[in-house]
């Protein structure tokens, strides 16, 4: 791995760098809670100054550049007695992530494994992953934070650069020849021993900060252990099956696919939607059977997926503990709390 | 130094793969196909012919039994159905398809020489290879014939390769039955086949009650020998494979000698969607088809 240095008025010239010819994505402040505390989202950014690097979480992931909420899959022609498919996958600039915490680039990994690293690579998700590049920057754990736990506060691959900012300079780390070419807009310098004991201190300095923890010895033995343990009813009853969590989880990937006609008859739309499978119907087949026509078994299902079935095919949890699902949720369903509780820890 | 980024095609790089599981360009790739033929089978259920139309591509449609595919109508949805047809003819099959929601009510509308779309073929199959020198005991309820009706072919294509082959099937009501036209043919190949109905109407001879009824009748005529060396396959709705598996159990089948196939709404077929998973195992990659062992091992399935 190559490290760099660089001095803090850099920054701004390796933003324009990027930013005069590339599409840039990052984080913004869009508007204030009740407390006056500032919403942040990842939306497009033209300049240097719109851009909050020292956001804490956006409430949505960054999915709906390459999970669109809503997506086609293909368009039809139709015609008198046939028809044409068009396959479109709806992407056609290369674009620049400036900000991504660690949480959120260890969900592209892990997204990755899924929709391109087994059979039938999805080529909607591999068409916007390659083609994009991602700054990385550090971050201060907030108390819904659990990444630590998940093995997520660190991300060792899936970004072009990492900043992280050591005090009077910034400390880069380079993964990819992009992102070395991109640096030799700016004035940098080899780190020296001062620089590797700021980001250590750093570092060490920000995993004392995590209040939240997870404990994930064991848990997928538990979980099928407890499987039909009475705690998943008690959080059933608080689920409001709303799909929240689903909808600010940067890894949750379900979706449901329908088919509509254009109002002149001549065409037609395959639509991906993202789903949730906390929503009634999610596993319902025709004719109205419906597998998990109860919330606690969706629940359940929910945390199925992301801590026992992931981890069974891939070696890891779905879950990067970013937290958002238990700050999304209506009903105070925290990830935290669910997993404890179903070890039989009190709170 | 140029700072644009330079953009990735993937599909140039894709094309460069000739495997399906691991070609991108393929992911949304559809057959074109027409419906040759709709046979009406019951009120509720008709049979559809189906060709893919270029013939390059119809003899390189290659399935195995128990395998689904995602027949799409474009503009109206797209839908997983198993295979009812031989393997034998390719991208010819045949579906059998209950008026159910959207979809299947649209299509029970429609007339022959209508243009469809096909994707696959999806999913595990009945490993009717291992089965050769053995016996079949094929369990059907309801709907779970079609998927059975595939394997029942493989069977009459390779008659000489297994020992007994039979057949038990059961349906709410005589009515309900389908394939009738074919029964004498089963049999006519040497295929006992052995039919009950829950609710019989005047006309009706034959046994009433539940597949479980001809199962027992069946373990009191046949010794362990025959079970020990028998192959069976179980589909129909969720609660009779537990009856039946449990009872199968007892005649010391061995749990990876009994397949079932197992129903779930996927909108992709090819593990991506997660609307047809089952605890944490995907169906349509995982399955549809799979031994009870494997079923045993999964939370919620039956």
């Amino acid at each position: 791995m190559i490290f760099r240095v660089f001095a803090r008025e850099e920054l701004k010239k390796l933003f324009d760098a990027m930013a005069s010819k590339n599409k840039i994505v990052g984080p913004v402040e869009i508007a204030r809670d009740h407390n006056g505390k500032p919403l942040f989202a990842f939306n497009e950014v033209n300049s240097f100054n719109d851009i909050k690097l020292d956001y804490t979480t956006t409430k949505l992931s960054a999915k709906k550049y390459f999970l669109p909420y809503k997506e086609d899959l293909a368009a039809f022609r139709m015609d008198e007695n046939d028809w044409q498919k068009k396959v479109d996958y709806n992407i056609s600039e290369p674009f620049i992530f400036f900000g991504l915490h660690a949480c959120d680039i260890n969900a592209l990994n892990k997204l990755d494994k899924v929709l391109m690293g087994s059979v039938y690579p999805m080529p909607y998700y591999a068409a916007k992953r390659k083609n994009m590049f991602i700054v990385g920057i550090d971050c201060t754990p907030q108390p819904y934070c659990f990444c630590r736990s998940m093995g997520a506060d660190t991300a060792l691959h899936g970004f072009d650069m990492f900043i992280t900012d050591i005090g009077e300079k910034y400390f880069v780390e380079i993964l990819s020849d992009t992102a070395f070419n991109f640096l030799k807009n700016i004035r940098t310098a080899e780190p020296i021993e001062a620089d590797h004991i700021h980001y250590m201190k750093v570092a060490s300095e920000k995993n004392k900060k995590f209040t939240a923890h997870v404990d994930t010895t064991d848990l997928t033995k538990i979980l099928d252990m407890e499987f039909q343990s009475d705690v998943w009813k008690q959080w059933g009853e608080k689920c409001l099956a709303c799909g929240s969590c689903s909808k600010a989880c940067p890894t949750c990937y379900c979706y449901g696919v329908e088919e509509t006609v254009d109002i002149n008859l001549r065409g037609a739309k395959k639509t991906k939607k993202l789903y949730s499978c906390n929503l009634i119907d999610f596993a319902e087949v025709a004719g109205g059977h419906n597998f998990r026509p109860e919330r606690h078994v969706r629940l359940k299902y929910r945390y199925y997926h992301k801590h026992r079935g992931f981890v069974e095919a891939y070696e890891e949890s779905l879950c990067v503990g970013c937290g958002r699902c238990g700050e999304a949720c209506l009903a105070n369903i925290t990830v935290p709390e669910v997993i404890a509780s179903v070890r039989g820890e009190e709170n | 130094m140029d700072n644009q980024l330079k953009f990735t095609d993937i599909i140039s790089e894709a094309l460069q793969k000739q495997h399906r599981k691991s070609d991108l360009s393929t992911f949304e790739y559809t057959y074109k196909a027409e419906i040759t033929n709709i046979h009406r089978l019951t009120e509720m259920e008709n049979l559809y012919r189906i060709q893919i139309i270029d013939t390059e591509e119809r003899r390189q449609f290659i399935f195995q039994p128990g395998q689904f595919l995602m027949l799409e109508l474009p503009g109206i949805g797209e839908a997983p159905f198993s295979i009812s047809s031989s393997p034998a003819r390719h991208g010819d099959v045949e579906l059998c398809i209950r008026k159910a929601g959207n979809l299947t009510n649209f299509l029970s509308r429609v007339g022959r020489g209508t243009h469809v779309g096909i994707r696959g073929p999806f999913g595990t199959n009945f490993p009717m290879e291992k089965m050769h020198g053995q016996n079949i005991l094929l369990v059907a309820g309801g709907l779970g014939l079609a998927p059975l009706r595939s394997a029942i072919s493989y069977a009459q294509d390779n008659r000489s390769r297994f020992n007994s082959v039979d057949i038990i099937y059961g349906a709410k009501d005589p009515s309900q039955l389908l394939f009738t036209y074919q029964y004498d043919m089963w049999r006519a190949d040497d295929i006992g086949l052995s039919i009950i109905v829950d609710k019989p109407d005047s006309s009706w001879k034959g046994p009433v009650g539940l597949v479980t009824k001809i199962l027992e009748q069946m373990f009191s005529e046949r010794g362990n020998p025959f079970f020990k060396s028998t192959y069976a396959i179980v589909c129909g709705p969720p609660v009779m494979f537990k009856f039946v598996c449990n009872m199968l159990n007892q005649k010391d089948i061995p749990m990876q000698k009994m397949f079932v196939s197992l129903e779930r709404r996927m909108h992709c077929g090819m593990g991506k969607c997660c609307r047809c998973n089952v605890g944490s195992t995907y169906t349509c990659l995982n399955g549809p088809v799979f031994d009870y062992w494997t079923v045993m091992n999964l939370k919620e399935a039956i």
